[in-house]
């Protein structure tokens, strides 16, 4: 199922993340149901799938918030499981569907993220202020986040998850809500960093930004693995959107609905 | 429409117990208490029923008053008391007014409160056993008084969300409230001084009630069974206009608020005001310090038990200034300071549940449970010692019993101590169905009452075996009428606190280390 590309900073590099076998049951519903990936060091891995389809559980359990049922996730060759205080300095997570510390202004809460991880108090407050100016937050940045927008909520979380300049960036829905100036400058922000060699993993279920931002990809549906490889192989020839559809299945063959229409 | 509204509410509050069975078991719980009440009143109304009319009429009508009062103010203080049927959920289904208010209005009878009313309103028919016709005309009033009460609740709210969608509003007035609230014995009992020949007053008083909105309601069978008609239909009268206002508040206020879509006034800041994370170490315990820290003062859940806390001892010194003089005031308040830092240390047994999923950031960042736990501990611990401090010493003073200054010290930071160790284990153990981020911090979770208590009394009664040694030493102080020993309990209540914590804190970190994504898990449940 699996598709190890070589990576493409050369040499030998251990994936970035190596996701064997986890899965994960809620009383009767299998969310995740043995979903093994491999995402090569320094690609911009896009993870894609129906509503429901486990993206969130999966990364959840990749990055630590969630213990699997079975399963193994390593990241650059350290267990998650085994030694998460290791494994979770390699990574940065921006998570979906959590709330943040939001009675905290935006400053302190992308301070507080980097003082969590031991940095030192120097280096946070200088890489608070370009994060903040990056991600144009600058002259918010001592409103409390409880008082944010939605969009300018995910772009703080954004910055929490970048302060300790991880190596292995996990992103779930990284662009809901977010406007779209500010979603070209988190583009050109992350396309910066895994031309560094850095790794990024972003979950959406727009094809087209996925299509376009992404080198690999991975469909996922029903707690499953339907694809996965570089963004290439894995839409061979058709459209991301398309191809999509046709591993899922599921569109209306019906003539819809016919009483819908205005004249 | 209306049948509608009525099923949705049914139909949430069945659901709520497919969560949890607790949420059953909490109901229960709640619905036998409440039923207990009631029997209480009704057979008190039927008891009453042999007295004379004049009594009967002043009693139903103060009560009855008291009673709308209560259904007026309640909903301001637990601002989204019942907010089960927001009606700004509905501002996209076209529904039409009349059937909304209806709706809303019969819905507020399905839940403890509103049913209670109902039913002890018209049982105020009990009362009028021996005028039949009184008795009918109280089961209609009854129902009327209930409705008017319900409906002026809703009003309230209605009337307030203006105001209240202002998150600043929001987080002040349901703690400048509660101050009222929790000195109300003081209060109380000031006022029946005052006024020392109070049941002399009483029934002018309820005469005069009787021609207000307040309580014409009520007034209506008790004047019928004394045969003055005419003043009954009058007061009937402003009863019905009473409701009449009371809806046309009501549905000008919705109909306000659902085409003003809350929205949270701010002006933006820009940067540079760090507040506590300035000033506590800049390691990872130190930041969930100054976090914590941020939070007792920012965010209402956790402000509110900063301002009852130090209220409890000056309730209780209240109590004693009855019997005792200042002596006994001041030693209660010395050692009420106790009692004081151990509600704020003990406060951070529901940390987790409080921070729900934003949890995830402590998870995320790979923080040690050590450093979660010693933070937690040093922001409730920055807190809780002033304020015992503050208290002790007041108490010395006001007593000035200097040679019992070192007990009550030692009694504190025991109390102190064991607030924060076993705080820092169950927190790290149990999550608690708290109110969420943003709501109000008196808003009761229905059902989460049974395990929520037994933690709560496990913890006070633990704080009580933990603090048992520095007690020994202070009883046996006061049976022999000495203060020899306050020095030895002093060194002991420093010693324990210092064990305490530490224990707590070792504890608290293993099994936080062991079991965060539980914690996780369990607060995400919850949102």
């Amino acid at each position: 199922m699996t598709n190890p590309i070589a990576p493409s900073s050369g040499g030998t590099r251990p994936p970035a993340l190596s996701i064997r076998g986890i899965a994960k049951r809620f009383g009767e519903k299998i969310a995740v149901d043995n979903i093994s990936l491999d995402v090569p060091a320094g690609s911009f891995y896009g993870l894609v799938g129906p509503n429901g389809a486990g993206k969130t559980t999966s990364l959840s359990m990749a990055t630590g918030l969630l213990r699997p049922d079975a399963g193994q996730v390593l990241v650059q060759g350290v267990d998650v499981w085994a030694k998460p205080l290791e494994a979770k300095k390699l990574m940065g997570l921006l998570p979906d569907g959590v709330r943040l510390f939001d009675r905290l202004s935006g400053e302190q809460l992308v301070t507080y993220s980097g003082l969590l991880r031991g940095m030192d108090k120097d280096t946070v407050a200088e890489r608070v202020k370009d994060l903040l100016a990056a991600l144009d937050l600058t002259k918010d940045a001592g409103t409390l986040v409880v008082d944010y927008s939605a969009g300018m909520t995910k772009k703080i979380a954004l910055a929490a998850a970048l302060i300790h300049a991880p190596s292995l960036l996990v992103l779930d829905e990284p662009f809901e809500s977010v406007d779209p100036v500010s979603a070209a400058n988190i583009r050109d922000i992350l396309h910066d960093y895994v031309n560094s060699g850095g790794t990024v993993i972003v979950s959406s279920h727009v094809m087209d930004l996925v299509q376009r931002m992404c080198d690999h990809v991975a469909v996922i549906a029903g707690g499953r693995v339907l694809a996965a490889g570089t963004v290439d192989e894995v839409r061979g020839g058709m459209s991301l959107e398309d191809k999509f559809v046709e591993l899922v299945g599921g569109r209306n063959q019906t003539a819809g609905l016919q009483w819908l229409r205005t004249s | 429409m209306v049948a509608h509204l009525l099923k949705l509410k049914l139909d949430l509050l069945r659901n709520s117990f497919k969560r949890t069975p607790w949420q059953l078991v909490g109901l229960i719980i709640g619905g036998l208490y409440g039923l207990g009440m009631l029997v209480m009143v009704l057979v008190g109304l039927a008891v009453l029923g042999a007295a004379d009319t004049a009594l009967i009429g002043t009693v139903l009508v103060l009560a009855g008053s008291a009673l709308f009062v209560g259904w007026l103010i309640v909903p301001v203080v637990l601002s989204g008391l019942d907010m089960t049927l927001d009606p700004a959920r509905f501002t996209t289904y076209a529904i039409p007014m009349r059937s909304l208010l209806a709706g809303l209005a019969l819905s507020s009878f399905i839940g403890i409160p509103g049913i209670i009313t109902l039913i002890a309103a018209m049982g105020t028919a009990a009362a009028y056993w021996q005028h039949p016709i009184a008795a009918a005309a109280a089961l209609v009033c009854g129902a009327l008084a209930a409705l008017t009460c319900v409906v002026a609740a809703r009003a309230m709210t209605a009337a307030s969300t203006s105001l209240a969608s202002s998150r600043r509003f929001k987080d002040v007035s349901g703690i400048v409230m509660l101050v009222p609230l929790m000195l109300l014995g003081p209060i109380m009992a000031g006022i029946s001084t005052g006024l020392s020949d109070f049941s002399a007053y009483l029934p002018k008083l309820a005469d005069t009630l009787s021609w207000t909105p307040l309580g014409a309601i009520w007034a209506v069978p008790a004047d019928m069974s004394g045969g003055a008609f005419g003043p009954a239909a009058l007061k009937f009268l402003i009863a019905l206009a009473t409701l009449a206002v009371l809806l046309w508040i009501w549905q000008t206020c919705l109909a306000k608020a659902l085409v003003t879509p809350a929205y949270a006034g701010s002006t933006s800041r820009s940067a540079g005001k760090m507040g506590f994370f300035g000033m506590f170490p800049q390691t990872p315990a130190g930041a969930v310090a100054a976090r914590c820290l941020t939070y007792w003062f920012r965010d209402p859940r956790y402000s509110a038990g900063l301002v009852i806390a130090p209220l409890l001892p000056l309730v209780m010194m209240f109590a004693a200034s009855q019997s005792g003089g200042l002596a006994s005031m001041g030693l209660i308040l010395g050692y009420g300071g106790a009692f004081a830092a151990f509600l704020v240390a003990w406060s951070i047994s529901s940390d987790v549940s409080y921070d729900n999923t934003a949890f995830a950031l402590h998870l995320a960042t790979g923080l040690s449970g050590r450093d979660d736990r010693t933070g937690r501990v040093m922001a409730a611990g920055v807190l809780a010692l002033p304020l015992g401090l503050l208290f002790t010493f007041a108490g010395a003073i006001a007593s000035g019993n200097w040679a019992a200054y070192p007990g009550m010290l030692g009694l504190m930071l025991a109390a102190t101590g064991a607030g924060l160790g076993l705080a820092s284990i169950f927190s790290a153990r149990f999550t608690m169905n708290v109110p969420l981020p943003g709501e109000s911090p008196m808003k009761a979770k229905p059902g989460n009452s049974f395990l929520a208590t037994l933690v709560q009394m496990s913890g006070f009664f633990g704080a009580l075996v933990l603090c048992a040694p520095v007690g020994v030493f202070l009883v046996i102080d006061l049976v022999q009428g000495q203060t020899t020993l306050a020095w030895p309990a002093l060194a002991a209540g420093a010693v324990l606190a210092v064990v305490y914590v530490a224990v707590g804190i070792n504890v608290g970190a293993a099994l936080y280390n062991k079991r965060a994504p539980e914690l996780l898990l369990a607060v995400s449940v919850d949102r």
